[in-house]
This record gives C-alpha cells, structure tokens and sequence, in this order.
C-alpha cells in the first residue's frame, strides 16, 4: 500500500489533501457561515466613509467632477471597489498588513484587536491580511489622517516621513501634481479612509511621543 | 576539473531507444528557467534599492518597486522552479521509468503554453492585474490557463509512471503525489478566496495556499529529484529504504495540515492555528529523518562535496534546509511569532528556502545537466566555484542579516517606539542585504558567462582539440 501506485495516489495525493482542507479550510468555513457578508453598497452607507468622500470633493473639487460627479453613495462605492482593486495591483499589501494582533502591544498601538466580522465583506476577497510589515498596519489607518495629508504622501512618501521607503505613486496624479488626484488617486484615498470606518473609535490617534522625549531623564 | 564534469553520460538511457530523452527541451526549459531567473532578480534588485531609498526609477508605474516585488516572487516561483521542474522531470522520469513521455508534440505544446502563462503573469502583474493572493498573484484570467497546463503537465508525465510495472522508486511517489497536489492546491488557492468564501475563511485558504505552494509543489518534488540524482553521483543507493518511506508519508500527512501557521493572532481560531502549530513541528521531526538519510547515504563518500561540484550544491542546500526547518520549528511557535511575524526575519526565512535550498539544487542539477546537453565540458570549472561560493555567501549573509533585522523590528514595534525608528533601525540591514544580493547577482552572471562560453565551444567544428578531449 506504501509504496503502490494507487496508495501514493489515493491516499498520499488526494486523502491526505482533502483531510487538511476539511480540518484548516472546512472548518473556518462552517464556523462563519451565518456571519452575513457585507455587498459593497452596505459598505457604503457608513457615516464615516461618507464624510470623507465628501471631503475629498471639497478638497479637490475639479478632480472629483472630473472622475465621480456628485459623491453618492452609489459613486462612492465604486471609489471603494476601484481603490481596493489599486491596493491589490500595487501590492501595498505585501508591505501593510491589516490586521491587529492581541499581542506585542499592537492594541495600544493602533487599536481594536481584529475580529471575524471585521473582514466579511464583498472587499475582503480575498482577505487583504499580509504578511509583512514594512510601513505600519492599515486596518486602523481611516480617519487618522486628512484626506490632503493622504495625497501628499502617495505623491512622495519622505515629504512627509523622511525616513520611508514607500515608492512614489505619482500615476495617483494628474499632470504630476498632488494637488490633482486623479480616479485611481481619489479611489484609494477613498479605500484607505474606509479601512477601520466600521468602528466606534473612528479616528483614533496614534499615542505618538518622539524619540527625543522618550529618551530624555525624567530627573532632568 | 572534477570527474564528474569531463565525465560525459554513461548511463544506459540512450540505450533504450532514441528518443526516451527528449534532451533539448531539458535544454530549452533550463535556459528559460535561466532567464525569469534573472527577471526575479532584476525584481529582487528594484525592491531592495526601494527599501534604502536609492531607487533612481521613479514616476514609471512599471517600474514600481511594489508591482516588481510580485514579479520577483512569481518569476521565482512559476518561472525559475516551475520551469527547471519541468526540465529536471523531462530527464528523470522516463531515466526512471523507461519509458518515453506521453506525447513528444504535447511536450512542445507545454513548454510554449508554460512560457505564456509566466510571461502574461509578468506583463499582466506590471500592467496593475494582480490577484490578492500572496505567491499567486497570477492575473485571474490566466488561473484557468495555468490549471489547464498543469493537468496537461501531469497527464504527460503520468503516463509512463502509470505503465511501469512492479516497485517504484522513491523519486516516482515524490512526483506522483506532487502532480495531485500541485493541481488541486492551484485550483484551491486561485479560486476558493476570490470566489467562494470572504473574510476569516479566505484567510485559513490563502495560508493553505502559500505553503502548500512551497510544501505540496516545490519540496516533493525537489526531495525526488534529490533521491534520484544523488544516488547517481554518489554511484550508491539510498542509504536506508525505510527512512525514505518515514520522509515521503510524513511529508504527506503533516505538510497539508500547516498552512495556518501563517496567519496567527489574526482572527482565526486559536484550535486551527495549534493544530498548524503540532504539524509544523511534526514536520520538522519527519524532515530530519530524511537529512539522516542522506547524510547515511553520502557517509564514507564525504571527499565527493569537494571534488564533485553537483553534489556539493546538493548537501550545502539540504544543510540549509535543515537550518530553515529547525528555524520553522521555532518561529512558528506563538512565543516567537509575537516578536518576529511581519518582519523581516520571515522575509530571511522566505530566501533561506526558496534560494539557498531549492535554487541551489537547481544549480547544482544544471552544473551536472548541462555539460550532457551540450555534449561539452564546462568552460571553467573556476568559473563553476565561483558560482557557488558567490552564492552561499550571498545568500548567507542575507539570511542571518535578516534574521537580526527581524529581531530588532519586532522589539522596535513591541516597545511602542514611533514607526520611523522601526525604518531607521532597518536602514544598515538593508544595505547589508542589497550587497548580499548584488554577490547572489554575480554568481549568477558568472554561470551565465560560463554557459556561454560553453556553448561556443560545443559549436565549435567537429575534430578542434575540445571534441578530441571528449572522446
């Protein structure tokens, strides 16, 4: 049996195969199946998200006339599909994850630890947790800074964090200038705020102390 | 020169019957493993340039650094390996079984249908197309076409493995079970988390994926490749038959169960993540039978790591697949994953197995391959150590540089210090492995050089001094 053609295949190959995808895979699936996944145009009825699609067309009211019109929900959500489909593309997911772990003080950090239902919408598919951080986690990210903030620092990174590798996205922009997003520009803007607008603390501001603070002697 | 490189083929294939190897696609896939080798670390290179802020290409968004990140792991994995796979089994398995391949046109089919779907992976990736996948960011229009060309690559190959009569060896239970898994972990890991399921469940399916990936497609069969070259270079069988038959079912019943390893603390429940835990270290138990095996088998033959280049190519990877496991045992404990998860230790971990053990294989099967191919001994065997040593040392140095690295970062982010100072303290590490990558360049230019000056001198007119050397 352990060494035939049959055995290698029917139990090595395909049994063995389908035991772990029943016990890892099965079993996650069965756990969630009543947790309801959220369409995009739910997704696009929060409060917070709305404010900032907002404020995004009073910012850069031409840009926004120019790629979505009026900000409805329904152009709203297309922002939210666009921007998701631009984070994917770009792989800003191989360098910020989204998701807060319960450990290594990440709660104090950024927040909420990650639940379930947290990420059963019609965005997370696939699920956009990575697995690298090079940049800080995302999940938290909407409403902690302005939409203008936002646009600067995907035109050129360092302008705003002089220390960050993160590339310059300057295809966001229009005649390469970051006072003019362009539809790609606005809709992951638009992305970025919807990250964590689900939640009650929406924004919630890093504890930020600097460096030269923490260091100094408290006796002095 | 060693013996082992003038030495050309004495095996009987050729023997059998003409056309039992078919010898140029060998060639063919080799060389174009050789080329997407050189797109991964033309990636590799862009990526680490980024992370020092000395990336000069900016403003291009086919050029951007994030977008070539993705290349440079798809080019590795379904360009490098996938085709060096296919050249290494075209010589293997009807070596193994005797028999030809199922059809001499299907093969050509397949390498020209293969080379399209990596090449529309790349164009398709640099176009802004990727799948949020992580190892399969193949655009989703390519995924059927890949599916399609892996079911064609298993019936090929299946067919001479089906008409052998009596006992396999163990190369044959490697790739059998390895065409079953590569397929259905495809087709679960492309299509399940885009289409079927969202959230939490997706998550649990994409860590199946990511390490089935490497787990169920490369390791089986890279291990039977080793079985079958080694003993060949060695001109001894396997030492113990029966730790052979422990490596192979332990591989298969604990390797599928760890996929969840890669996501804990996130929220998938605590029960699956130890589960994934137990058989990651079980796994570690079943890999170190197989290193005794080898090292039983190499015992009392130890001066052939000096003189004969392949096998010494062969034991320093699978020293260091020894390294990566005995890292794997420990990092995917939840001790360890508080400090070390996101950072730049698992990216180490990442280069450890997929170049310091499977390329180095790679490399060691084609110094061995090429010179039959070719009909020509290496042009410098100097020009062959350097290679090597280029390498390890590069790949080395980047290993233990991103270890450390990780170990800082995850005490720089543990500490609440502001992010920046995370980015700051990584600044020396990834200069240090922006050299560590340019040597691991280098060694690959060098083989490259070496090839083809190989190459002109297999074409050169019958009767020169090189053909009278052969003969």
């Amino acid at each position: 049996m352990f060494e035939s053609k049959s055995g290698i295949l029917l139990i090595g190959g395909l049994g063995f195969f389908l035991f772990a995808f029943l016990s890892n895979a099965l079993v996650p699936i069965l756990l969630y199946r009543h947790l309801p996944e959220k369409t995009i145009e739910e997704l696009a009825e929060n409060q917070n998200l709305i404010y900032q699609f907002e404020d995004l067309r009073v910012r850069y009211p031409e840009q926004f006339e120019k790629y979505y019109g009026e900000p409805t929900q329904e152009n709203l959500a297309a922002a939210l599909e666009l921007g998701r489909e631009v984070y994917t593309a770009e792989g800003c997911w191989h360098c910020h994850s989204q998701f807060v772990r319960p450990v290594s003080n990440e709660s104090v950090r950024w927040g909420k630890v990650a639940s379930s239902d947290e990420y059963q919408n019609v965005l997370q598919r696939p699920v956009m947790w990575g697995t690298r951080r090079v940049g800080p986690d995302l999940s938290r990210e909407g409403g902690r800074r302005g939409n203008d903030w936002q646009a600067l620092h995907f035109y050129d990174p360092p302008m705003l964090s002089p220390s960050s590798p993160m590339p310059r996205y300057t295809w966001f922009f229009d005649e390469n200038d970051p006072a003019k997003p362009n539809r790609r520009g606005l809709a992951i803007i638009t992305y970025v705020q919807w990250l964590g607008s689900w939640l009650e603390q929406y924004p919630l501001y890093e504890r930020f102390i600097p460096l030269e603070e923490q260091m100094q002697n408290p006796l002095e | 020169m060693s013996k082992i490189t003038t030495r050309i083929d004495d095996n009987r294939a050729d023997d059998i019957g003409p056309g039992l190897v078919e010898e140029r696609l060998v060639l063919w896939y080799f060389l174009a493993a050789l080329a997407y080798l050189f797109i991964s670390l033309s990636g590799g290179f862009l990526m680490a340039l980024q992370l020092v802020q000395w990336n000069p290409i900016t403003g291009s968004e086919y050029f951007s650094p994030g977008r070539w990140r993705m290349v440079h792991t798809n080019a590795i994995a379904y360009g490098f390996l996938a085709n060096s796979f296919l050249g290494a089994l075209h010589w293997a398995i009807p070596r193994l079984t005797l028999k030809p391949v199922l059809s001499r046109p299907l093969s050509y089919f397949i390498f020209a249908a293969w080379q399209v779907v990596v090449v529309s992976t790349a164009v398709g990736i640099l176009m802004g197309q990727a799948q949020g996948i992580e190892w399969g960011e193949t655009p989703v229009w390519i995924d059927p076409l890949a599916l399609v060309g892996l079911a064609l690559v298993a019936a090929n190959f299946m067919a001479p493995i089906v008409r052998t009569k009596g006992p396999l060896y163990v190369s044959l239970w490697y790739f059998m079970a390895a065409f079953v898994w590569t397929f259905l972990t495809y087709a679960m890991g492309n299509f399940m988390p885009q289409y079927f399921v969202p959230g939490t469940s997706a998550g649990a399916i994409a860590g199946l994926f990511i390490h089935d990936l490497v787990g169920l497609f490369v390791t089986p069969l890279a291990w039977g490749l080793m079985y079958y070259f080694v003993p060949i270079l060695l001109k001894k069988p396997i030492w113990s038959h029966g730790l052979s038959l422990v490596g192979f079912w332990g591989l298969a019943f604990f390797y599928p169960l760890n996929g969840i390893h890669h996501f804990l603390y996130t929220p998938i429940p605590d029960f699956l993540e130890y589960g994934a835990i137990v058989s990651t270290i079980a796994v570690e138990f079943v890999v170190t039978t197989v290193i005794i095996n080898f090292f039983g088998t190499i015992w009392g033959s130890g001066r052939a790591i000096v003189t004969n280049l392949p096998i010494r190519w062969f034991y320093t990877g699978m020293v260091l697949y020894f390294i990566t496991c005995a890292q794997c045992a420990m990092q995917v404990t939840h001790t360890f994953q508080k400090l070390i998860h996101f950072s730049d230790w698992v990216v180490g971990h990442a280069h450890l197995v997929m170049f310091g053990v499977f390329s180095m294989w790679f490399f060691g099967m084609m110094t061995y391959l090429f010179p039959r191919l070719l009909k020509q001994p290496w042009y410098s065997r100097n020009l062959c150590e350097w290679h090597f040593w280029l390498s390890l040392a590069g790949i080395f140095v980047m290993f233990i540089d991103l270890t450390l690295a990780g170990v800082f970062q995850g005490f720089y982010w543990g500490s609440l210090q502001p992010w920046e100072a995370s980015v700051e303290g990584s600044y020396p590490f990834w200069i240090t492995r922006l050299f560590a990558g340019l040597a691991i360049i280098a060694g690959q230019l060098v083989f490259i050089y070496n090839l083809w000056q190989t190459w002109r001198l297999s074409h050169r007119p019958v009767g020169s001094y090189s053909a009278a050397a052969i003969a």
